[in-house]
């Protein structure tokens, strides 16, 4: 049962050849047997779930997620043991569409890193080598789908923290066009960044986890409703489809040969189902990681404002007077790498700083949205490698905060132009899986998820045994 | 010979918006109420919650636009103002910045800046020893207010004097009250006045350091404190010394102001647009929804009444400042619409007697008052007479007409028998007719007084006047 | 570059208390960031408006109606401090 994608298991259950509660047993063994530290917290029993078409395939969800009466903690230590009073719109209408909960995923703290080593409760190993980082922020999700212990699950992605973490252990991840899934109940990194989106096994999970999460919440007002109903994919072909490749991006000195390689090998199979590789220019995605340092850690610095000690979390030093209370709960609560990110978000934002550092990045972001518009008139998708790099050690970068930023290189560009990207593994290096990215315009997830499904067929690519 | 100083003064208000639900979520508004019953993740802040814009809030601030001639944004947009404080559960007010909901304006004399809307704070009661945290003195918060929605209304520095103040401040929160936006209430903290002061030089064009004077929670205490904070800044100009731009708090017990620098430094608010928030973008339907809900405002009755009805300009503010007035002014017009003036002077004279009631809800009927103004105006009866029969009304109500026949309290006419009284007045009042004719008319009040008495002050006091000259051969 | 002295002010801003050390090290790491991330000072960006929404959606206004409160037992579930009926926090006048 475990080896069947999520899609496969639902069909099953709806057959009636295995029954919902099997699978989630079945799942909830693994999920507490987890050695790679995937998981915060796994439920004891299966919850009520609604009785869609989901069918009962349960699902992990990042820790960040608020779910009502569950530990919800973003993966810090501010919020440890944290039972928030609601669940978020997305968990919820998963739950409706018979997705009932398995458990909540390790993470990046407040979903800010790129390697999971910064989660306030220990780092998750990668399945493929337990030497090596998972990836993140999403890194718990990742790990415990390419490990079987979750048949898909949820994560999210600021900078690329769904599709980084999906490559490096070689499964699907999506990130949708900003607005299409609620963010209401999501302990938020970057509002304006931040999105939802599903990490599976494969293109057709994806597809059938995003058909459910999508639409208008009331409780979120940047939210919309997605044009196009979300179909499952089926075309093996790419016939008329141009992609588009920015090489003078792609030139970077940190790109590894193997990736490189990777990466070269996918677009010569798209040409072979029929698709168009074209060069195109984003001129300004070299400036896109600079502007993203500035607006996420912006946001971030503020939305974390709100971990005061007052009203729920940690409480440090209250007697010593309310300045104490504040700053030793923040001291204490906050890992390094928040730290780093508030006060850089806080100096940008300072009196004297705004014009010259958020003013210019919400400048900058204007036009890499315009240089997407541009490519798009002579693309219909845009391929990269997801990473610039395989799977790296744990510890490798903890000490150069700006090489660990730099593995976001491809990805920060669509996540500042709100644009959806997918990420599916194409082969390996050095025993290590390599991540594909594809992105196209505000909405296009079904030219995506097509375009994935037909390069994830002629792939072939092998996933982690996972069976037995 | 000492510097004459002209004061400056801005006054920023705060105006708690009346809708059902906060600015940002669905809990419903309280006053009074236990603590903490008005609360949900929204309000409370906590993780993962977003804020969605309330229409009606929009609305009245729209409507608020309209009312003071503001001009209204086609687009605007809420800001984060960042800083830390127990009672503000985010870490940051969602409010607005550059680009605030209306722009300019002007309300009498004075002329608005902008007008934007933001959310309240919640409460925070500080319960000292009895609630020590491990012997350092504790406050309780109570989320109820906080999120309520406010409109912050902030005018240019015209503003002259402490009266000035006090007297237009009254102006807005019956124009606030007319379009029925807020409960408009100083002691229940739904409208709440700041104002920046500073003093020049009479004459001089350039503006002194202005001082922010906070919170003062009744009209007196915005006169009395804005009085000591201009006589506080005199005294140290005259001493040579400076005024420092500070924050200050008038005490009205003490009258004393005190500052509310704190050892902090200066705020760094670190503004930026609210990302989990969209553009207001101002639709035709939205406009025309506000519009017709803005009734006929104080300033635009006053200009009315002066110009169209001829009041003079004391009736018009008196009776335009209160609406319940105006429109009972308005009901006694539509059955008696010839002398305006009178029946304006005639419904001042009710409201007085009604202390600040509304008359609408006493026993005058807006018709007896009518019919009252016409029994003046056809002499039928005196000023005087008219007073009892007014005193009569509010008492016990009925017609006027009946009341001055039943009591006799017509008007004596010019006839032999006010001649003859005239007469018995001058006999019983020797002394004042001989002074009268040396020439001393104000000896003529014990005759009149006489008079009166007799004709329980039924007689015309013009018509026995000249009776007097007549019959003294004047 | 972004010395001791604006470190210290910034958390303070924050709220963040910083040991020596970290003050030292947050010195040494956001001016290596900030030096990366200056490089917008680079492009000509004269006239091009800022974005804060990439999609465009405005309004979204929520109609004035109320929507059931926590219980506050609910709300307070969380709290560090309570004295049963409000949060308890050490004074700001204190």
């Amino acid at each position: 049962m475990i080896e069947l994608t999520a899609k496969q298991l639902a069909d099953a259950i709806g057959r009636g050849d295995v029954s919902a509660a099997e699978a989630f047993d079945a799942y909830r063994e693994r999920a507490a047997a987890d050695d790679l530290n995937a998981y915060l917290w796994v439920a004891e029993e299966r919850p009520e779930a609604g009785a869609g078409p989901l069918n009962g395939v349960p699902l992990a969800v990042k820790d960040l997620f608020c779910t009502e009466g569950v530990p919800s903690q973003s993966g810090s230590r501010i919020l440890e043991g944290y039972r928030p009073p609601y669940t978020a719109t997305v968990v919820r209408r998963l739950a409706e569409a018979g997705a009932p909960l398995l458990g909540k995923t390790n993470q990046d703290e407040f979903a800010m890193g790129s390697s999971n080593e910064n989660s306030g409760f220990g780092p998750v190993r990668n399945p493929w080598d337990r030497e090596r980082v998972p990836g993140g922020s999403s890194g718990g999700s990742a790990a415990a789908v390419a490990a079987g212990s979750a048949p898909w699950a949820l994560g999210t992605d600021t900078g690329g923290s769904i599709r980084q973490p999906a490559a490096l252990c070689g499964i699907v991840g999506l990130k949708p066009t900003y607005g299409t899934v609620s963010r209401y109940g999501m302990i938020a990194f970057a509002s304006s960044l931040d999105q939802a989106g599903p990490l599976t096994r494969d293109v057709t999970d994806a597809a059938l986890l995003y058909a459910h999460m999508v639409g208008r919440d009331p409780c979120d007002s940047t939210s919309l409703e997605h044009p196009e109903a979300i179909a499952l994919p089926s075309s093996e072909r790419l016939d008329g489809l141009r992609i588009g490749v920015p090489r003078d991006a792609l030139a970077h000195e940190g790109v590894e040969p193997g990736v490189l390689a990777a990466f070269e090998a996918t677009l010569a199979r798209a040409e072979e189902l029929g698709a168009a590789v074209v060069d195109i220019a984003l001129p300004h995605a070299d400036h896109a990681l600079s502007a993203y340092y500035v607006i996420a850690p912006a946001e971030a610095s503020s939305n974390l404002a709100r971990f005061d000690g007052v009203r729920y979390g940690l409480r440090r030093d209250a007697d010593e007077g309310l300045l104490a209370m504040y700053t030793h709960t923040r001291h204490d609560g906050f890992g390094p790498e928040v730290k780093r990110r508030i006060l850089i978000g806080t100096y940008a934002l300072s009196s004297g700083y705004y014009d010259a550092y958020y003013g210019r990045a919400q400048q900058v972001r204007t036009r890499i949205a315009e240089d997407f518009r541009a490519a798009f008139r002579e693309c219909d998708l845009v391929a990269t490698p997801t990473s610039p790099t395989v799977a790296f050690k744990l510890g490798e970068r903890v000490d150069d905060p700006l090489a660990m930023y730099l593995g976001d290189l491809f990805t920060i560009p669509f996540s500042l132009a709100g644009l959806p990207a997918i990420s599916i593994p194409c082969g390996l290096s050095e025993g290590l899986p390599v991540g594909f990215q594809l992105g196209g315009p505000a909405f296009s997830e079904n030219r995506i998820l097509d375009a994935a499904y037909a390069l994830e067929q002629a792939i072939g690519f092998t996933p982690l045994e996972v069976g037995g | 010979m000492s510097t004459a100083y002209e004061p400056v003064i801005g006054l920023e208000i705060h105006v708690q918006l009346k809708t059902r639900t906060k600015m940002f979520c669905g809990c419903e508004l309280s006053f009074g109420d236990p603590p903490n019953v008005h609360t949900c993740p929204v309000c409370l802040g906590l993780p993962g919650a977003l804020p969605a814009v309330n229409a009606r809030a929009i609305h009245y601030g729209l409507m608020i636009g309209l009312a003071l001639g503001s001009e209204l944004a086609p687009r605007s947009v809420f800001h984060r103002k960042n800083y830390f404080y127990p009672d503000l559960p985010k870490g940051y007010q969602i409010s607005q910045y550059d680009l605030p909901l209306c722009r300019g304006g002007r309300l009498g004399d004075v002329r608005i800046h902008r007008v934007h809307l933001e959310e309240d704070a919640a409460k925070l009661v500080h319960v000292g020893e009895s609630g020590r945290i491990h012997g350092s003195d504790a406050s309780i918060v109570d989320f109820n207010r906080g999120g309520t929605p406010l409109a912050e209304i902030v005018t240019e520095p015209d503003i002259r004097s402490a009266e000035q103040a006090r007297d237009w401040l009254q102006l807005l929160r019956v124009t606030l009250r007319q379009l029925g936006v807020s409960d408009v209430n100083m002691e229940e903290g739904s409208l709440r006045c700041d104002a920046n002061i500073s003093i020049r030089p009479a004459g001089s064009d350039e503006l002194g350091t202005k001082t922010e004077l906070k919170n003062m929670n009744s009209f007196r205490f915005i006169e009395q404190g804005i009085k000591a904070e201009i006589e506080r800044q005199e005294a140290l100009l005259r001493a040579g010394e400076p005024v420092v731009q500070e924050t200050l708090h008038f005490d009205p017990r003490t009258g004393r102001i005190t500052s509310l620098r704190s050892k902090e430094e200066a705020h760094d608010y670190r503004y930026f647009p609210e990302p989990d928030l969209v553009p207001i973008d101002i639709t035709d339907e939205m406009l025309e929804a506000a519009r017709a809900e803005v009734p006929e405002l104080p300033a635009e009755r006053q200009e009315r009444y002066r110009t169209q009805l001829g009041l003079n300009e004391d009736s018009a503010k008196l009776l335009a400042d209160r609406v319940e007035l105006a429109e009972y002014f308005e009901s006694v017009l539509a059955v008696n619409g010839s002398e305006p003036q009178a029946v304006a002077n005639w419904v001042t004279e009710l409201a007085a007697r009604l202390d600040e009631g509304d008359p609408a809800a006493s026993k005058v009927e807006p018709g007896a008052l009518a019919a009252l103004v016409g029994l003046l105006s056809d002499k039928a009866i005196t000023v005087g007479a008219a007073r009892q029969v007014l005193d009569r009304l509010v008492a016990e109500g009925g017609d006027p007409k009946a009341i001055v026949e039943a009591e006799g309290l017509g008007a004596i006419g010019g006839g032999e028998e006010l001649a003859g009284l005239v007469a018995e007045a001058i006999a019983a009042n020797a002394d004042a007719a001989e002074k009268i004719k040396a020439g001393n008319m104000k000896a003529i009040g014990p005759i009149i007084g006489h008079v009166m008495k007799a004709t329980k002050g039924r007689a015309d006091g013009g018509e026995v006047t000249r009776l007097v000259r007549e019959q003294l051969g004047l | 570059m972004i010395d001791r002295e604006q470190v210290l002010h910034v958390a303070r801003l924050a709220r963040l208390q910083l040991t020596d050390d970290e003050v030292e090290r947050m010195a040494g790491e956001l001016s290596a960031i900030l030096a990366h991330v200056e490089r917008i000072g680079e492009l000509d960006l004269e006239g091009v408006e800022p974005t804060s929404h990439v999609v465009e959606v405005s309004n979204a206004l929520r109609p004035d109606e109320p929507r059931p409160s926590l219980p506050r037992e609910v709300a307070l579930a969380n709290a560090p401090d309570t004295d049963g009926e409000g949060f308890l926090v050490p004074s700001p006048q204190a």
